[in-house]
């Protein structure tokens, strides 16, 4: 059997199980698990783009993730009206203040001859600026914060359209990976790992603590669509009869086409972010990467910027995780930063990539779709295993109950498990590099 | 007081008095709210970098499994400590969890030689890359959180029982009459005690004995340390022991002083590589400073200043602000920022660790 065949074979398993997924649970989960595959395999190209092509590790997915999801808000919400007035302007000024210390630090750090007299005097110019900036700071985003806390009690959004929110989001994650990339690429492969990690975890402290800017643990709800809303299609005369027309009642038939909506938007981005993957991974470019990745000694010495090559596919990647975001946070309709846990959004990600194929943009694809199938439908599979396992055992009794509470909890076993197998046993993944 | 008294008018007396208690004051608030509570948790985190840096100078790789290793010895320890006290066996004023540290101990042992026989040392065998140790590190990162979780649930956990104060708030008042207390928990005092001795015994054990002496020589240039024919996968295994004690201590530690609950541990990840990392990786002595650093760095600077301020400065220049630079939300972001300027600036660390 030619690879060509295999390939086949693997993507039409996968998508042959959307139907028996609808057969068992209806098309509405079938098109929602769809849904999440698409974006999974969005990440996942994201990542691969980073490990497979250039061999970078990446630890801190989930916060270019949720980059990504703030740009949906801060793209599609409304303005908060007087928000801005009463301490939008505030806020970015401090902001603008804050980055101008650094930036005058940074100079002063340049052109001064190195001693104490440079230490004091950058200390000075950190603490000034840093009062400076409190001072301005803290009455604005109090301000902002007392307007109607129980509904907005935030800035708001541009009220733009949440489609724009997508390459947004790619572009905030590009500036993170920026920051990080800067200072960690270059040195050994782990302080990557260690730097991404932080970032991802700081991301996530900000989006919930910072109410100005994302309601924080109060979530935003409502981000407008780029789909209809079923209520109106319900109340639409030719839309019900065309659902009359294929036999299906109007509520149903509302559902499902909004999720058919999503799925071509989704899909059609997939298939443009592969298509360049694809044209970038034949190029000069993609074999220049492999070649790094491959032996970094060898390319330095033909000339190749090695810690350039890797910033460039850094960014790049996670501003495909941060596209991912957007897209995610838009099919949701809400931001709520407190569902964002490392295990689903770095690590399922992560097993994503390496069960696909690290290397391979449709192994990434297939990945991607494959593993957050499984992961989805994980958690009733492991309920009714535990089940199954504590049959013989009396009911109520302390053990069985710790057992089937415990159930959730398997997820992450498995998945770690699944990891080191793969790693092990198949390291080169399912579609294997070429 | 009474020698000076007689220099000074009444007056001059009253308002000197005054001054210097405020100053007595605000030391005690200082020790209180800052010195001590970092003292402990830059010890807690000394130990954990501790485990680190011996694992990336003997097996070469970042260990992210580390945290959830800390979790999963601490909570054998927990789960003896509840068997002790269901037996009715304790310490007196000191905790229980003390006596059940070194089932802990070897629980967690057990533990990471299973570990390193399953998983990593097929790798070592194929001499991969680190990225792929620290990628296998996350899988099992996540089954031990799997694991942790599984036993015995993601919620907290208490098991700290004994005398709660070496010296509490109200007694320090009534013996010293000051306005402010200073409270000395147990869990702070035993804490920096048995971290000094810990230290001390690790310090003496690399450089004193045979073992010792033959792991830094690994460390240090693994070819010319198998040509002198020490067996590499002995040191590995006494490294796992080591880090397995290192581990269950610095977890059960923290899990006395703050609580035990899983997830805390994978955070405590960031500010313990961060010491490492400032310590310079590799490098024993420096993963205890670092640790020091990265904990009076965390505490100052989300701590609200303003009771100490006040008690310095003049009455009228009091703070109507808390005088905390950043909260307490953020104290991940101070350890990550000092790694950022760190790896900006000096990348292998204060005392030279060996990666760059």
């Amino acid at each position: 059997m030619n690879s060509a065949m295999k390939n086949t074979l693997l993507f039409a398993a996968v998508f042959a199980m959307i139907p028996v997924i609808a057969y068992y649970q209806g098309w509405n989960a079938a098109l929602f698990v769809l849904n999440m595959g698409l974006i999974s395999a969005i990440m996942a190209l994201g990542v691969n783009l980073q490990w497979g092509f250039a061999g970078l590790f990446n630890v801190g997915i989930m916060g270019f993730v949720a980059l990504g999801g703030l740009a949906a808000v801060l793209v599609g919400m409304p303005a908060t009206p007087g928000a801005w007035q009463a301490g939008g302007f505030g806020i970015l000024g401090a902001l603008l203040m804050g980055a101008a210390t650094i930036v005058v630090a940074i100079t002063t750090a340049r052109h001064m001859r190195r001693g104490w007299l440079r230490s004091l005097a950058v200390l000075a110019i950190l603490i000034i600026g840093f009062l400076l900036y409190r001072g301005v700071f803290d009455p604005s985003v109090e301000a902002v914060e007392a307007i109607e806390p129980a509904l907005t009690g935030y800035l708001g959004g541009l009220g733009l359209p949440v489609i724009l929110a997508w390459p947004v989001g790619g572009l905030f994650a590009a500036g993170a990976a920026w920051i990080i990339g800067k200072t960690a690429l270059g040195l050994r492969s782990d302080y990557l790992a260690i730097a991404t990690l932080g970032i991802a975890e700081i991301i996530i402290a900000i989006l919930k603590n910072e109410d100005w800017l994302s309601r924080g643990v109060k979530n935003v709800v409502g981000v407008p669509r780029p789909v209809p809303y079923e209520i109106d299609l319900q109340n639409n005369a030719g839309f019900v009869d065309r659902a009359a027309g294929f036999g299906i009642d109007a509520v149903t038939a509302s559902t499902i086409y909004v999720k058919l909506l999503y799925c071509g938007l989704f899909a059609f981005v997939l298939v443009l972010l592969l298509w360049m993957a694809q044209q970038a991974l034949n190029s000069p470019w993609g074999r220049m990467m492999r070649a790094i990745r491959d032996n970094e000694v060898a390319a330095e010495a033909m000339g190749k910027d090695v810690t350039a090559r890797h910033l460039q596919v850094f960014i790049l990647g996670s501003a495909i995780c941060g596209i991912a975001g957007a897209m995610l946070t838009t099919l949701d309709g809400q931001l709520t930063p407190g569902t964002y846990q490392p295990l689903r959004f770095t690590f399922l990600i992560w097993v994503m990539v390496i069960v696909g194929g690290s290397g391979n943009n449709l192994g990434a694809v297939l990945g991607g779709m494959l593993i957050y199938l499984m992961w989805d439908k994980g958690e009733s599979i492991g309920l009714e295993v535990m089940e199954w396992i504590t049959v013989g055992m009396p009911d109520g009794s302390a053990l069985k109950a710790h057992l089937i509470e415990s159930a959730a909890h398997m997820r992450l076993l498995t998945i770690g498990v699944l990891l080191l197998l793969v790693l092990r046993f198949s390291p080169r993944g399912l579609i294997p590099e070429k | 007081m009474r020698v000076r008294a007689t220099l000074y008018s009444p007056d001059e007396l009253i308002y000197d008095k005054d001054f210097e208690l405020d100053l007595l004051n605000a030391i005690v608030a200082l020790s209180n709210f800052v010195i001590i509570p970092a003292m402990s948790y830059g010890a807690q985190l000394a130990l954990g970098a501790l485990g680190v840096t011996l694992i990336y100078g003997i097996l070469r790789f970042s260990n992210f499994a580390h945290g959830d290793t800390m979790a999963f010895g601490a909570m054998v320890t927990v789960l003896v400590t509840w068997l002790f006290q269901s037996w009715g066996i304790s310490l007196g004023p000191l905790p229980t969890a003390l006596l059940a540290l070194p089932f802990g101990i070897l629980g967690c042992m057990a533990l990471l030689l299973a570990t390193d026989r399953v998983v990593y040392r097929f790798y070592r065998a194929q001499k991969a890359k680190p990225v792929i140790f620290v990628i296998v590190s996350l899988g099992v990162t996540f089954i031990l959180n799997g694991l942790v979780r599984f036993i015995i649930g993601p919620d907290d956990q208490r098991f700290l029982d004994g005398e709660r104060f070496i010296i509490s708030a109200r007694t320090f008042k009534e013996i010293t009459g000051l306005r402010e207390g200073l409270a000395f928990k147990t869990t702070q005092g035993i804490t920096i005690l048995t971290a000094v001795i810990v230290v001390a015994l690790l310090f003496w054990f690399l450089n004193r004995t045979r073992t010792g002496k033959s792991m830094r020589a690994y460390s240090d240039n693994e070819d010319l340390a198998l040509l002198s024919g020490i067996n590499p996968e002995r040191v590995v295994r006494v490294t796992w022991l080591i880090v397995a004690g290192l581990a269950t201590i610095a977890g059960v530690l923290y899990g006395l002083d703050k609580s035990f609950k899983p997830f805390t541990y994978f955070q405590l990840l960031l500010p313990i590589f961060a010491s490492a990392i400032v310590g310079g990786l590799g490098n024993p002595l420096g993963a205890i400073a670092g640790g020091f650093v990265i904990a009076f760095s965390e505490v100052t600077v989300t701590y609200a200043w303003k009771k100490v301020v006040t008690y310095v400065v003049p009455e009228d220049m009091a703070p109507d602000t808390l005088v905390q630079l950043l909260s307490t939300d953020y104290k991940l972001a101070v350890s990550f920022v000092i790694l950022l300027i760190v790896l900006l600036v000096k990348p292998t660390g204060l005392f030279a660790g060996k990666a760059v």
